[in-house]
């Protein structure tokens, strides 16, 4: 029998869909093993020895490049950084030679976040060794949904069969993609909810459930996920004003009474307080916000385990 | 069972097995409230365990007892692969300073004592480790030499032995199968 472990070995993770929930399962519970090994004094283990992960970002970040820069460092893996701005990039090098040059170097697995949707899955194609999707334009974010599935597993106990809101700029969001596609996995009921210029078309055909209504849409949810206004990639006006905006979308303490007083807060960060989320919301006690990044270290350690842990037969 | 399965401790061979080893205990640590038992998972933890209750026993000192995953710590990743079913490490009292005692079922080639011990360093600073093992089959490939043997069994490498525990399996029983 092939298990899950082997067939993984050598692979990629560009998108959720590249995993099996068993394997997302076994994902879940070695990441609390490595969570565990996050809050001793020698918070390292020797498991990656010898092992070189390079994150290669196009886009600024600063949760996920440096969550995968500590639990690389945690596996005792060698961990590159490489940012555009400070690389040859900045001199006209294009994405293939970039790729091949370090692939050149022979690392065990390279991150690579890039704006437009399909470069890690190029990358993955070229590099000869693992390639992770750390965010590719509005496409994919994996190592997100799965650590939000972790953040909901602790305080759930389970992932199975939720009820979601994802609420906020779900036109521009790899992570509402990831984990809409996570959810789902787990027979999850997920709302999403934007003004209709957010809203990517035929969002219905990811089997969502879609209103414009924040108090309908956080109403009756275990979980509420906010999203950022991404402006950055915003070319035309898609909506009046960013306080117009808050004006309906922004999850305040007085939207919060229409949700369960057992629902879960999640934000994958940057968060803008007071745009899509109020500050007492933010920092409130249904938050989990904080707790998701620290879950991305854990995951990212998983993650990086099960795809340099052992050599390609 | 095979045809070829010897039965090498019975149940209740086992019970007076585990009671001898932890009068050794006893005899070589004459203060028991320094020690604390890690039984390395999976059968080490209740072995662990049990030696806890038969050194309460006879000493009326609750030893504490915890578990340890060796897992990030093995030797044969590169070759095995990654395992996603590890356990959880939980040994909540401080070892600074303490004797440490390492619990498992089969001690073979060492290795996987070898990774207990540096899981143990990392988790603090033990003033001692020592080694009990229920059986010792041989063929070491590390030097490893266990303080605490409930049974030696003499086995050819390619051998396999099987533990099984009333907690784990059921039933208690050692069997050894042919190759």
């Amino acid at each position: 029998m092939e298990t899950v472990e082997k067939k993984f070995r050598g692979r990629h993770l560009l998108q959720i869909a590249d995993l099996t929930a068993d394997e997302i399962m076994g994902l879940l519970n070695t990441a609390y093993k490595f969570k565990d090994v996050s809050e001793r004094e020698i918070k390292k283990v020797p498991t990656l020895r010898g092992k070189t992960i390079v994150n290669l970002f196009y886009e600024p970040s600063t949760r996920t490049r440096t969550s995968f820069e500590i639990a690389g460092k945690r596996l005792s893996a060698d961990v590159i950084n490489i940012s555009t701005s400070s690389s040859s990039v900045s001199k006209g090098e294009t994405f293939k030679d970039t790729v091949l040059n370090i692939a050149a170097m022979k690392p065990d697995a390279i991150v690579v976040r890039h704006g437009s949707p399909g470069a890690p899955a190029y990358a993955a194609r070229i590099a000869g060794c693992s390639v992770i999707n750390g965010g590719d334009g509005a496409n994919a974010h994996p190592t997100q949904a799965l650590l939000d599935l972790m953040t909901i597993h602790e305080k759930k106990g389970t992932v199975e069969n939720l009820k979601a809101a994802i609420v906020g700029d779900i036109l521009h969001s790899r992570v509402a993609r990831s984990n809409i596609n996570a959810l789902k996995m787990f027979g999850a009921e997920v709302t999403v909810c934007a003004p209709p210029t957010l809203l990517p078309h035929g969002v219905k055909a990811l089997g969502v459930k879609v209103t414009h209504d924040i108090r309908e849409a956080v109403a009756d949810k275990d979980v509420v996920m906010m999203l950022r206004i991404q402006t950055e990639r915003m070319q035309q006006g898609l909506f009046p004003s960013l306080r117009e905006y808050s004006e309906h979308f922004c999850l305040s303490a007085k939207v919060l009474k229409s949700a369960r007083p057992d629902v879960l807060i999640m934000h994958p960060g940057p968060i803008n307080r007071g745009v899509e989320i109020a500050s007492d919301v933010a920092d409130g006690p249904y938050s989990l916000i904080l707790s998701q990044v620290t879950h991305g270290v854990a995951m990212r350690m998983a993650v990086l385990y099960l795809l340099c842990g052992g050599a390609e037969s | 069972m095979t045809a070829a399965a010897k039965t090498v401790l019975s149940a209740q061979e086992m019970g007076r097995t585990l009671a001898r080893m932890a009068h050794e205990i006893t005899e070589k640590n004459p203060d028991c409230s320094q020690i604390i038992l890690a039984g390395i998972i999976t059968r080490g933890v209740p072995l662990a365990r049990r030696l806890a209750d038969k050194l309460k026993i006879i000493t009326g000192v609750d030893v504490p007892c915890g578990s340890l995953d060796i897992t990030f710590y093995r030797d044969d990743i590169q070759s095995k692969g990654p395992d996603l079913n590890a356990g959880r490490t939980d040994i909540s009292h401080d070892i600074n300073g303490k004797t440490l005692i390492l619990v498992d079922d089969v001690l073979f080639t060492g290795r996987s004592i070898r990774a207990a011990i540096d899981a143990v360093m990392d988790i603090g600073r033990p003033g001692r480790i020592q080694l009990a093992v229920l059986l010792d089959r041989g063929h070491r490939e590390l030097p490893i030499r266990p303080d605490y043997i409930g049974k030696n069994i003499p086995t050819a490498r390619g051998e396999r032995v099987r533990v099984k525990l009333s907690e784990t399996d059921g039933e208690d029983l050692v069997v050894v199968e042919g190759a």
